[in-house]
């Protein structure tokens, strides 16, 4: 099925391509990822890359080989919550290695892979600019610093809860970014 | 306490907002220049300031701006580095996420000054939120007449547009991140031509990081002369320092250039002594990419003088006793840490980086990870270390770009300083995991 952004989306990348130069309007390329991987299932599959590709009269290769290239896009289906562990120095200095392990454990997962409930995945990543309040994981647009076990069991139940959203509330006059959050719905 | 200028009234609850901001002097600068100055003299007390570009390699901005090619009938551009990637760096989030409107204020005015009518800051897409909260400051300054058409009813207009990266270090440096802004993978350009002729869309550019950009409301509103008394000779004006690891207050310190390092390692006002009682064993003062020094040599310099936090105090003895400011990630390590672990993941984190367009780099950086891992997991051999030495001599400075560099140079640096423990590590594989024994793995408390 191709898929095709909500009306508002699209609304908001005609906005969104006003902010480049006319005849550049690849530079929309990562953003409009962004609002793809949110809103079709939390990673861009070869058709959303197409259909990406066909909204900004791209090749389709123009925009494969971009989204290869960086890291915060999934290429296949993750859980709903992808818990993203720096690994670099200075958290490991603060136990990063300690906690990915902990993870690993508590959900009975391996790095890369996908609790039975679809609910969590567990990927390691390189520094996410949170070194002092190490170690650190991202999910969604959320940052949960200082990890303990303590902290890692309180923000697995509050996900599983619904408490924590992966999201931080939007500003209210910010169109451009879909959260996290947003793409179950 | 040191003076401060980018974290200027950052404890004023509300700050982060337009109203308080503009409340406590915020927006000055643009309302001083577009009123009373020319773009040039805007440029002029930027030199005279001696303000250095504060993303790592410590350029004077005021050079770099006049560097820019005025003559060209293109559009200039004024791109905002706020990749911030460099492990151990966290100083530009700090500040964008409690200040938000100093870098939208910098951004006003130093756009003024290099005459560009559309700006970008070039956020890691990790940090989505801050986009937003980014956005949200520049709507607030678009609705009081300070960003948008006529800025203050005058004929200066600008475009401010914050644009997320999708994940990858090597956006940080300047010409890769032009390539992604561009919408393309992330591959540094040769150069020349610089960016200051053909920069973002072949156009002139500035790229500049996010605390020079915000350093530059100061200086406009106190001149270029109040800042250049600030601080030490070359290294003029306060810098922010993200510290982090075995210390008892990891956080983000904005210092006057020319603090003792010894103070500011043990000092309550900054990182308050080493963790639980430990002691110092070595630091990398300013982000992953610059060399190791053990605590002997960061304290003080091989002639024995005491080190400050300065460009040149810093890199004093090259990089044979000595090291860089570079970002102002001041990563400390106790005497708990595995020198040969640490060097592993920094190689790792090199090598998953690396975009993968040189040979040296790509190659080099894959193979001194494997090498590292085999010493750290107890299979190394005693020929390693030479290798490990070569393949860095044969990266660095052989590499588009400076990936190559900043992963060569903690390798070689933790092989000179701290030779014996790869040793250890090889004759000893049996002992490596040993609790008792002085290397145990990292975190270890
Ligand atoms: C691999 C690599 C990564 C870099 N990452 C950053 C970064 O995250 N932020 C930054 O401001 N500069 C970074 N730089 C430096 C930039 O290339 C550039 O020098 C800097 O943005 C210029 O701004 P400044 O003069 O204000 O420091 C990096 C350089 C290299 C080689
Ligand atoms: S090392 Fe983990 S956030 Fe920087």
């Amino acid at each position: 099925m191709t898929p095709q952004f909500s009306s508002q989306t699209l609304s908001n990348i005609e906005i969104l391509k006003t902010r480049y130069p006319v005849e550049q309007s690849k530079s929309a390329l990562l953003p409009i990822l962004h609002m793809a991987q949110a809103e079709f299932g939390g990673y861009l599959s070869r058709e959303s890359m197409d259909y990406v590709a066909s909204l900004l009269n791209l090749q389709p290769i123009e925009v494969y080989e971009v989204a290869t290239f960086y890291t915060m896009f999934h290429l296949k289906p993750t859980g709903k919550y992808v818990l993203e562990v720096c690994r670099t120095g200075p958290c490991a200095l603060s136990g990063a290695e300690h906690i990915v392990d902990y993870l690993k454990q508590k959900l009975g997962v391996d790095l890369n892979q996908t609790t039975p409930d679809g609910l969590f995945t567990i990927k390691e990543v390189e520094c996410l600019a949170s070194c002092g309040s190490g170690p650190v994981l991202q999910v969604g647009e959320c940052y949960v610093e200082n990890l303990t076990d303590q902290r890692v069991d309180s923000m697995l139940a509050a996900l599983k809860s619904g408490e924590l959203s992966d999201n931080e509330p939007t500003p209210a006059h910010s169109i451009l970014f879909r959260t996290c959050g947003d793409k179950q719905s | 306490m040191s003076r401060k200028i980018l974290l200027e009234n950052g404890d004023i609850s509300g700050i982060d907002q337009f109203d308080i901001y503009r409340q406590h002097g915020g927006y000055q600068s643009v309302e001083k220049a577009i009123k009373t100055m020319t773009p040039l003299e805007v440029v002029d007390e930027v030199k005279k300031s001696g303000l250095r570009g504060r993303g790592g390699a410590g350029f004077s901005t005021g050079m770099k701006w006049s560097f820019l090619d005025r003559k060209s009938d293109k559009p200039r551009y004024l791109v905002c580095n706020a990749d911030e990637s460099e492990p151990g760096t966290f100083k530009d989030r700090y500040l964008m996420e409690k200040i938000p409107h100093r870098l939208i204020e910098g951004m006003i005015v130093s756009s003024y000054a290099l005459g560009a009518s559309r700006a970008y800051i070039y956020i890691r897409g990790e940090l989505m939120w801050l986009a937003k909260r980014l956005e949200n400051a520049i709507g607030e300054a678009k609705a009081h007449g300070l960003l948008g058409d006529n800025i203050l009813g005058s004929d200066y207009s600008l475009d401010l547009v914050v644009h997320p990266g999708g994940g990858a270090y090597i956006c940080g440096e300047e010409s890769a991140l032009l390539e992604s802004l561009e919408g393309k993978r992330g591959y540094p350009r040769l150069k020349p031509p610089f960016p200051a002729i053909s920069g973002l869309y072949g156009c002139p550019t500035v790229i500049n990081n996010v605390e020079s950009i915000a350093a530059v409301p100061w200086i406009v509103t106190h001149g270029g002369e109040e800042y250049s008394k600030i601080g030490i000779e070359k290294s003029s004006g306060t810098k922010l320092i993200s510290a982090s690891g075995h210390i008892n207050r990891p956080g983000v310190y904005e210092i006057e250039l020319g603090l003792p390092v010894e103070e500011f390692i043990y000092s309550d006002a900054y990182c308050g002594g080493i963790r639980n009682g430990r002691t110092l064993k070595a630091v990398v003062a300013g982000g992953s990419s610059v060399p190791i020094l053990p605590a002997e040599l960061i304290l003080r310099t091989a002639a024995g003088i005491p080190r400050l936090m300065t460009y040149e105090s810093l890199s004093d003895g090259g990089f044979q006793t000595g090291t860089m400011l570079g970002s102002g990630g001041f990563i400390v390590m106790d005497d708990t840490t595995c020198i040969v672990r640490n060097t592993w993941n920094f190689a790792r984190f090199y090598h998953h980086e690396s975009c993968g367009q040189c040979s040296p780099c790509r190659e080099g950086t894959g193979w001194m990870e494997k090498v590292l891992h085999r010493i750290e997991h107890g299979h190394g051999t005693p020929k390693d270390i030479d290798l490990l030495v070569d393949i860095a001599k044969k990266i660095e400075g052989k590499t588009i770009c400076a990936l190559g560099d900043a992963a060569a140079w903690p390798i070689a640096s933790a092989i000179r300083h701290f030779r014996h423990e790869f040793e250890y590590h090889i004759a000893h594989p049996d002992k490596i995991t040993d609790p008792d024994h002085v290397y145990q793995p990292m975190g270890t408390k």
